[in-house]
């Protein structure tokens, strides 16, 4: 097994006629991902990549049973394109868009039944289940299959990580990028929950960063819940107070969401944390051999 | 983006909220005019993008034209150092003028996104004009807080219960309630990532105003929010990070002398953190884009190769699917167009990395390949130690 996305993935590119929606369209179904149709208001009934295109998400569900939804749109229309795969009543809708309005973020949130559509990014690379399917735009051939799951605000911090892991044989059960804004759908906790749950991912590399309290949270589920090793890293240990660090998210107000602090409340809740990014990958190898 | 106190309180006026009256002065003449037009006495403000003005001297109560004058005089083109400004301060362009008024109670009253929740948040105390993180660390007690859902906006009972909470009575809960529930409107028509009033004041006559105000507006609305991004201040911004947004650069000048160039705002957090723990010190945070185009990097090279205390450039690319050969030829005809002189140390990762490798090295530039980032930092620290031996 995998989390998120997998051999059952039946995917639907929200924006597939545009130049970026039809290259990662295209790469995602080369790497084997389950591509089953598109969708670009207007363009209903033209093909794309192979797939048909449709009107709106809910007609692509109907006709070809997509369930994970792909957004690739300009920042603007962004939250609509999320809310209208919420709507559809997809698994899974992932979004790589960057500049997304956190107010847009808030409101779309707000529309999530519970139990109902997860919400992955925006501003992330996605998410890819080695060898079975890919939502997103990461390099598909420097990860492996394997045991270690993976969960991140970055996106090439990840590749860095999957690559030090790649590198020495380990392979990844799934790799999850939610993403560096303020407000995003899915959340550390949501993914560890995930890999908690998952009998193919023995371990968990966690890749955090400055800004915000979700790694303190995730270390606090940690703690009480996840019996599988962890190894963690946070960026921004020498970013300046006040600061954002490029992501939205990034900084540290008021001597809130230091990188010294999620350091300290993910080792005291057992995980293994490096201080250099050039470590991930030989601690991981280190925890695993116990 | 951060707007100057003046710009906040227009703004936060035109929803509602109650602001004393007041007039932006660009020079002495003009603060005395706003001062006769306003009626004595006045404070006269000094409008930088930085909190702690007062203790800095930048805030002053003036009872009379010479007074007036006189402060106007001192604070317009002084340098003011606080404890949000750095060490080399900032430079005063522009005063606010205000009217006196009589001050009976000084209060807090700020609204965020609550990233927990994803939900906007009140944040409201009695201990007003305090830094409200010491009040939050020392009497948490003191600290009222609500959630606001997105799709309803603040309600009335919300509103009520933080003006218990703060001990509000009459007239002043009336006007209290008034206040907090604009200040939600105007946090959320701006597209506000934060608004903060410390102090929000109640006054001798019952009124409750904002004091002090301080918006902070969400870049990624700037699109739709034109009369926001109309009050663009760039002289509160530092040149080369100007020059950098106009590239869609993300940079930050630190004060190192290793100048970083990454694709991707996390690995150049970490790029930054293992310079670091090498030994050494970055120059800069600068995320080239998570495709590092030829454009971008010259861009880069240009504000990399402008801040004199650079002595060496570290560049750390994770290409993936980008093709190393592009990058190379990219950085080669970058280097020589800018004729950077500056060593560079580079790291990258992606398909035809080897034959990248051998286009730098035959380049005839300084370039060291480095295999990894740990090698890279170690090759970095090597360089400068040469440096220092030369």
């Amino acid at each position: 097994m995998s989390v998120l996305v997998g051999n059952e993935t039946r995917l639907v590119v929200q924006g597939i006629t545009g130049r970026e929606g039809a290259f990662h369209a295209e790469a995602c179904r080369d790497y084997g991902t389950n591509l089953v149709a598109g969708v670009v208001p207007g363009k209903g009934g033209q093909t794309a990549v192979g797939v048909p295109v449709f009107d709106t998400v809910a007609e692509a569900v109907e006709k070809t049973g997509a369930n994970v939804g792909f957004v690739l749109v300009p920042p603007p229309f962004c939250a609509d394109a999320y809310a209208e795969a919420v709507d559809a009543g997809l698994d899974l809708v992932v979004s790589i868009t960057e500049g997304v309005p956190t107010r847009d973020m808030v409101r779309v949130m707000r529309t999530v039944p519970p139990g109902g559509t997860r919400i992955l990014g925006p501003n992330c690379p996605g998410v890819i289940s080695p060898g079975k399917a890919k939502v997103g735009i990461m390099p598909g051939f420097i990860h492996k299959e394997g045991h270690v799951g993976v969960v991140s605000r970055s996106g090439t911090l990840t590749y860095e990580a999957v690559h030090q892991l790649s590198e020495r044989g380990i392979g990844q059960s799934t790799c999850v990028g939610i993403g560096g804004d303020p407000v995003i759908g899915t959340q550390f906790v949501d993914v560890l929950e995930l890999f908690a749950a998952d009998d193919d991912t023995e371990a968990v590399i966690l890749i955090g960063e400055i800004g915000g309290g979700a790694e303190e949270e995730a270390a606090e589920f940690i703690r009480r819940e996840l019996r599988k090793p962890v190894v963690a890293f946070i960026a921004g240990q020498t970013a300046p107070p006040g600061r954002r660090m490029g992501h939205a998210g990034a900084i540290v107000m008021g001597g809130q969401g230091t990188a010294a602090g999620k350091m300290e409340a993910l080792r005291s809740a057992g995980c293994t944390v490096v201080e250099s990014p050039a470590e991930m990958g030989a601690a991981m190898e280190a925890r695993l051999r116990g | 983006m951060n707007l100057h106190e003046h710009q906040a309180k227009a703004l936060l006026a035109e929803y509602g909220v109650p602001i004393p009256r007041g007039k932006v002065a660009f020079s002495v003449d003009e603060a005395v005019a706003a001062a006769s037009e306003l009626g004595l006495p006045v404070v006269v403000k000094a409008q930088i993008h930085a909190g702690g003005r007062g203790k800095a001297g930048g805030v002053r109560l003036a009872r009379t034209e010479d007074e007036v004058r006189a402060a106007a005089d001192a604070i317009l083109g002084a340098t003011l150092v606080t404890k949000q400004t750095g060490p080399e301060g900032r430079l005063v362009r522009r005063l606010l003028v205000e009217e006196g008024v009589a001050i009976a109670r000084e209060l807090y009253v700020s609204f965020i996104i609550d990233r927990s929740t994803g939900r906007p948040m009140c944040i409201a105390s009695a201990a007003g004009g305090m830094d409200i993180e010491e009040v939050a660390a020392e009497t948490p007690e003191k600290i009222l807080t609500v959630t606001v859902d997105p799709a309803m906006g603040m309600q009335p009972f919300q509103a009520r219960r933080l003006a218990f909470g703060l001990g509000f009575e009459g007239q002043v809960f009336r006007n209290g309630t008034k206040f907090l529930t604009a200040l939600y409107r105007a946090f959320e028509g701006l597209d506000a990532s934060q608004v903060e009033i410390n102090p929000m004041l109640v006054t001798a006559g019952g009124d409750v105003l904002a004091l002090d105000a301080k918006v902070s507006v969400d870049d990624s609305a700037l699109f739709r929010q034109p009369q926001v991004a109309a009050l663009r201040d760039i002289h509160e911004e530092s040149p080369f990070e100007v020059e950098a947004s106009k590239h869609r650069l993300s940079y930050i000048k630190l004060d190192g002398s290793v100048g970083c160039m990454v694709n991707g705002a996390g690995l150049a957090m970490a790029t930054m953190d293992i310079v670091k723990l090498a030994g050494a010190s970055p120059a800069n945070f600068l995320d080239v884009g998570g495709g590092a185009s030829a454009d971008q990097i010259e861009n880069a090279f240009r504000i990399l190769s402008s801040d004199p205390e650079v002595r060496l450039v570290l560049i750390n690319i994770f290409g993936g699917i980008l093709r190393c050969d592009r990058l190379a030829r990219g950085l080669i005809d970058a280097v020589r167009k800018l004729g950077v002189t500056l060593p560079i140390v580079i790291r990258m990762e992606g398909t035809n990395v080897e034959l990248a490798r051998r286009m730098l090295e035959e380049s005839g530039l300084d370039f060291t390949t480095a295999d990894g980032m740990r090698d890279a930092a170690e090759q970095v620290v090597k360089r400068l130690a040469g440096q220092e031996a030369a």
